[in-house]
């Protein structure tokens, strides 16, 4: 399902003496199948953004299209109602969007409102229970009894449990440990990969934004005003600075050692794999 | 040096629905010190959480001790005890009590008797030091993630505490925010001597700890300085956690065959090691 925003203002309160605008004017392309970052300092409007594209939020100006459906502000609630089939999305906070008895119910409830039988919903929820490394014995407990990683674990999986075709990440590793970060975000890849998953990630990782994406949408100030692969990004520091935002470790360590070496080391290093194999053959090079 | 808190072989479980019990924090000792910076780093779930409620009488240990400013902590000297702790929880949703954001911050400052006059200056001053001065009228849970726990943070500094629990306080923050954050902290660490606990994932901000105290399944599995823990990088890795950015290129290189001396945990060493070892000939 391809994805645009044409022109998309919203306002928190509308009308009201506290309301609060969050966007103006942003505009997006999103293709069916890609892999799209978005970055932007706090309050910049992502996370309010991301709430159009499964139709929690309607724009109070201008309109977000998701494959054939087109949300504006006049948009009924019914019509959203296939959109949630489809998009599924992960909240900044798991607290968010946590609700059931237990962690077993909680995975299972999107597949059952989607009409999946009872035993392949439950079957679907122990698999993920494991994929995402959490202990089986966690099943029968409460979500609220859970760390805030835990939690995390079983927010995620309670999406991924309805199988959507459009996975809406906002900050999904926040809270995660260092593995727990890896392994996911790796799972999320596999996912857009084999399965075709159109995958949206808000992300402080400028790091996992260089890594997984192929399109990086920048957020200031409520405004859309960058877009384009992580190498246009992350090639113009300059202008990310303007933003508040900086470079990815492994960018930012290839311009130090470009500086010390006194020239470029080629492409861009989007990730530390590929720094290291740039700096190794710059020095082996430089031995000959 | 004077001690600040400690733990005594402190262990605790929570009661499980099928009655049985798994100990989320099991036999745990450790002592911080006045104006120390402890972080607290461990796989999600290991107790980390658990020791941050144990340490402010949320919890009570089942076994063990724990003192803080010398006392052990008891349902009589609680409140006293807490007046000198800011603590800031893992989801600042569960933390706001007031209906806007300044609201907010005063509130502890009011429930410790502190006067009109001197309460409003100390909001907007921590609000200052956090960059959330423009929102003194906000709604708290009307705000985007960030901002929640850059007020969480100012409602924490304001109490001028003498200790300061911060439990993954800045992980929605933007890496500038995070550094930002983390500044105006260790600033009054340097100025007031504040010691602060800081429960974490982010290893570059556990390279900035005095002591960092390593969790794993309830267990305090290492204690000592960053170096000192970093360099049992596999044990690290076998546990769930993970080495600063610095000190994984250096591995890499190595892999790939180029001489790099020493260890090194920050990035301005390490294209300093590259400096001396491979340019300055
Ligand atoms: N429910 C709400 N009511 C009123 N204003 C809101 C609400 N939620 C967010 N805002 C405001 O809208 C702006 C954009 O917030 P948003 O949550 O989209 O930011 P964000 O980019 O996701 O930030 P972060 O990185 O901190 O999560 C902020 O200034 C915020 O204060
Ligand atoms: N209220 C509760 N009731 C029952 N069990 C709990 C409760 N809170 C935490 N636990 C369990 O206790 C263990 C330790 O949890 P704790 O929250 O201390 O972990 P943590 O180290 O803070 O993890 P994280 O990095 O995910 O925040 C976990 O196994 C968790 O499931
Ligand atoms: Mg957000
Ligand atoms: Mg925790």
């Amino acid at each position: 399902m391809d994805i645009t925003l044409q022109q998309v203002g919203y306002s928190y309160a509308k009308g009201t003496p506290f309301e609060k605008r969050a966007l103006y004017e942003a505009n997006a392309s999103i293709r069916s199948g890609s892999y799209t970052a978005i970055i932007g300092h706090t309050g910049s409007g992502k996370s309010t953004l991301l709430l159009h594209l499964n139709g929690l939020l309607k724009p109070t100006e201008g309109a977000v299209r998701i494959g054939d459906v087109s949300i504006t502000a006049a948009t009924k609630a019914k019509e959203l109602k296939q959109i949630r089939r489809n998009v599924g999305i992960v909240f900044q906070f798991p607290e968010h969007q946590l609700f059931e008895e237990t962690v077993e119910k909680d995975i299972m409830f999107g597949p059952l409102n989607f009409g999946i039988p009872e035993e392949e919903a439950r079957q679907r929820a122990h698999e993920l229970i494991r994929l995402l490394g959490l202990p089986e014995d966690i099943a029968q407990k409460s979500p609220f009894d859970l760390s805030g990683g835990q939690m995390r674990r079983v927010a995620i999986a309670g999406v991924l449990a309805f199988k959507p075709s459009v996975l809406i990440l906002d900050e999904p590793t926040a809270g995660l440990d260092p593995r727990g970060r890896k392994e996911i975000m790796e799972l999320f890849n596999k996912l857009h990969k084999e399965e075709g998953l159109t995958t949206i990630l808000v992300t402080h990782s400028m790091e996992d934004a260089a890594r997984y994406a192929d399109q990086i949408l920048v957020m200031h100030e409520g405004r859309s005003v960058m877009s384009g692969t992580p190498e246009e990004v992350f090639g113009d520091a300059e202008q990310l600075k303007s933003f508040r935002l900086g470079l990815p470790r492994s960018v930012a360590f290839q311009r130090d050692v470009e500086k010390l070496f006194g020239k470029p080391l080629g492409k861009l290093t989007l990730t530390e794999e590929q720094l290291a194999s740039a700096i190794a053959a710059a020095l082996k090079e430089g031995e000959q | 040096m004077k001690e600040i808190l400690s733990l005594d072989h402190v262990s605790f479980s929570y009661e499980a629905e099928d009655g049985g019990t798994r100990r989320a924090v099991d036999d745990v000792s450790f002592t911080v010190n006045d104006g120390e910076w402890i972080a607290i780093v461990g796989h999600n779930g290991s107790g980390k959480s658990t020791l941050a409620k144990l340490m402010i009488g949320l919890l009570f240990p089942e076994e063990g001790k724990v003192k803080v400013f010398l006392e052990e902590l008891n349902v009589d000297n609680l409140w006293e005890i807490r007046s000198d702790i800011g603590i800031v929880f893992q989801n600042p949703d569960n933390q706001f009590v007031g209906s806007t954001v300044q609201d907010d911050v005063a509130f502890a400052l009011e429930n410790n008797g502190i006067p009109f006059e001197e309460m409003v200056p100390r909001v907007h001053e921590s609000l200052a030091q956090v960059n959330m001065e423009g929102f003194l009228d906000h709604e708290p849970h009307h705000l985007s993630g960030g901002q929640k726990q850059r007020v969480a943070i100012a409602g924490a500094l304001a109490m001028r505490p003498k200790l300061l629990i911060l439990d993954e306080a800045t992980s929605m923050l933007d890496p500038q925010g995070r550094d930002e954050v983390i500044q105006v902290v260790d600033e009054l660490k340097q100025t007031t001597g504040l010691t602060v606990i800081s429960i974490t994932h982010d290893l570059e901000e556990v390279l900035l700890a005095d002591k960092v105290v390593v969790m794993n399944s309830g267990k305090m599995m290492l204690t000592g300085k960053p170096e000192e823990i970093f360099a049992h990088g596999d044990e690290l890795e076998s546990i769930g956690l993970d080495l600063p950015f610095a000190a994984r290129l250096s591995r890499s290189l190595r892999q790939a065959g180029i001489a790099i001396q020493g260890e090194h945990m920050t990035e301005e060493e390490l294209v300093n090691e590259l400096w001396t070892s491979h340019f300055s000939k």
